[in-house]
């Protein structure tokens, strides 16, 4: 079981497939120190293992290393993801000091200009790859994250040679998943089926090439599957995760389904909110699908796929994902990627948090 | 990349923790995006596994605690730490 923790909504960049809500949380609502450790030790005791520490951007968090360092001694396995433009040769060995034991870093490109447009920080690529280093000198393992897209994605070799060069063991390579952000700006991010094959070619070719030094995984797009992804392994099953401000989620994108009530961890106990809320039992188990979801042999496989996706694309969260080949509305997911415009849009940037950008 | 051979000395591959958990009341590997309980076999192995042991150590101490056969002993522990080194959980 994991938990996410989502420190802050502040972040420097803008990636346009950001997976925070359209609406970000104040800087001023946040959860204090205090209480992310009083959390921390209530997850640790519910079962949580893995402890994902993100945002935002988790660094803009001056408690970080306090954070980390009680979340360790709490027992919880801590993975902080980061944009790593705060990351200093200090703050590096004051985390790794606090007994962080893993750091995701994401990168939007190999080649620098094209990077800083992607994720709207001009300087932001250089930034990382000093990061990385000091990760490294600070013995902190690594992974690289790329998010891959129709603008970067043929970027997958020379970012696979990058992510070895700075010596991160693993490399994650995460098609954009298209809620909030992502969906405002999928048509420019949506790839077509030559490009997702190209892709997955490349995937293939750099784990032969770093096999053994280097472990690729790969997340794959739906849109282009006829049978849906077991979506945060399941509703309510086995991650949580949690807002700046306490809300507690099944999904980061959770919020986005009306009629949802999301529990505050200010107002009540994580155990309490994991085994009786009436928000995370609303699509947990099997009970809640459509016919041919509860009859389907793939039930406890894929868990009905994605609620905020059926959402989205269906407008009902409690119907069949869409992306599955049994959904009436499968159509809708073929024509996403059919009438996906020749060249694409501007992207559309969030910024700071209280505002909704528009433009770019 | 070649088959782990009984005179490597695995260890944990970095990022990768092996801890007794209190709330389940059982052993767990743990990586950033995985999870695995391993059975009691695979635990009694890996509390072998220390960075320092020889796989040959690891499979002669288990040999000698459980009085089965060392040959036998050496095989499971291969196969096991091998699929855990395909995995990239277990380094040497």
């Amino acid at each position: 079981m994991s938990l996410l923790a989502e420190l802050t909504h502040r972040c420097p960049l803008s990636c346009p497939y950001c997976s925070n809500p359209l609406t970000l949380d104040a800087p001023a609502g946040e959860l204090s120190t205090a209480e992310w450790c009083d959390l921390f030790d209530q997850a640790a005791a519910l079962g949580v293992l893995q402890l994902h520490l993100s945002g935002g951007e988790p660094m803009a968090r001056r408690d970080l290393p306090a954070l980390v360092s009680h979340a360790a001694r709490a027992g919880l396995y801590t993975n902080l993801i980061t944009s790593g433009v705060h990351l200093t040769a200090d703050r590096a060995r004051e985390l790794a000091a606090a007994g962080l034991d893993h750091l995701q870093l994401s990168f939007q490109h190999a080649d620098a200009a094209e990077a800083d447009r992607i994720g709207g920080m001009r300087g932001a690529h250089g930034r990382k790859l000093e990061a990385a280093a000091h990760a490294r000198a600070a013995g902190i393992p690594l992974t690289v994250n790329l998010v891959v897209h129709r603008q970067n994605i043929g970027a997958i070799a020379a970012v696979a040679a990058m992510a070895a060069a700075l010596g991160a063991g693993r490399l994650e390579v995460a098609h954009v998943q298209y809620y909030g952000w992502g969906l405002l700006n999928r048509a420019s991010l949506l790839p077509d089926a030559a490009e997702l094959a190209a892709a997955t070619a490349a995937v293939e070719a750099a784990r032969a090439a770093h096999a053994g030094r280097m472990l690729i995984d790969y997340v794959t797009p739906d849109y282009h599957a006829d049978r849906p992804k077991p979506c945060m392994g399941g509703w309510g099953r086995r991650f949580l995760n949690i807002t700046p401000s306490g809300r507690a989620l099944p999904c980061h994108a959770a919020e986005t389904i009306p009629g949802l009530d999301f529990p505050s961890v200010r107002d009540q106990a994580l155990a309490a909110i994991w085994r009786d809320d009436p928000a995370f039992h609303r699509f947990r188990g099997t009970e809640w699908m459509p016919d041919t979801c509860r009859s389907c042999d793939r039930r406890e496989l894929d868990w009905g796929g994605c609620r905020c996706q059926a959402l989205a694309l269906a407008g009902d969260a409690a119907a069949m994902d869409p992306v599955c080949g049994r959904s009436d509305r499968h159509h809708v997911v073929r024509a996403a990627v059919a009438d996906r415009p020749g060249l694409p849009p501007p992207f559309r940037y969030r910024q700071a948090p209280g505002r909704v950008a528009a433009g770019g | 990349m070649t088959a782990m051979a009984s005179g490597d000395v695995p260890r944990f591959a970095r990022g990768v923790r092996f801890r007794f958990d209190e709330v389940r009341g059982r052993w767990v590997l743990l990586s950033p995006e995985h999870l695995s309980l391993p059975d009691e076999h695979a635990v009694a192995v890996l509390q072998l596994v220390d960075g320092e042991r020889t796989v040959a150590d690891i499979a002669e101490m288990l040999a000698r605690r459980f009085e089965a056969p060392a040959g036998m002993i050496l095989a499971d522990v291969l196969a096991m730490l091998d699929g855990l080194r395909a995995q990239g959980r277990v380094a040497r």
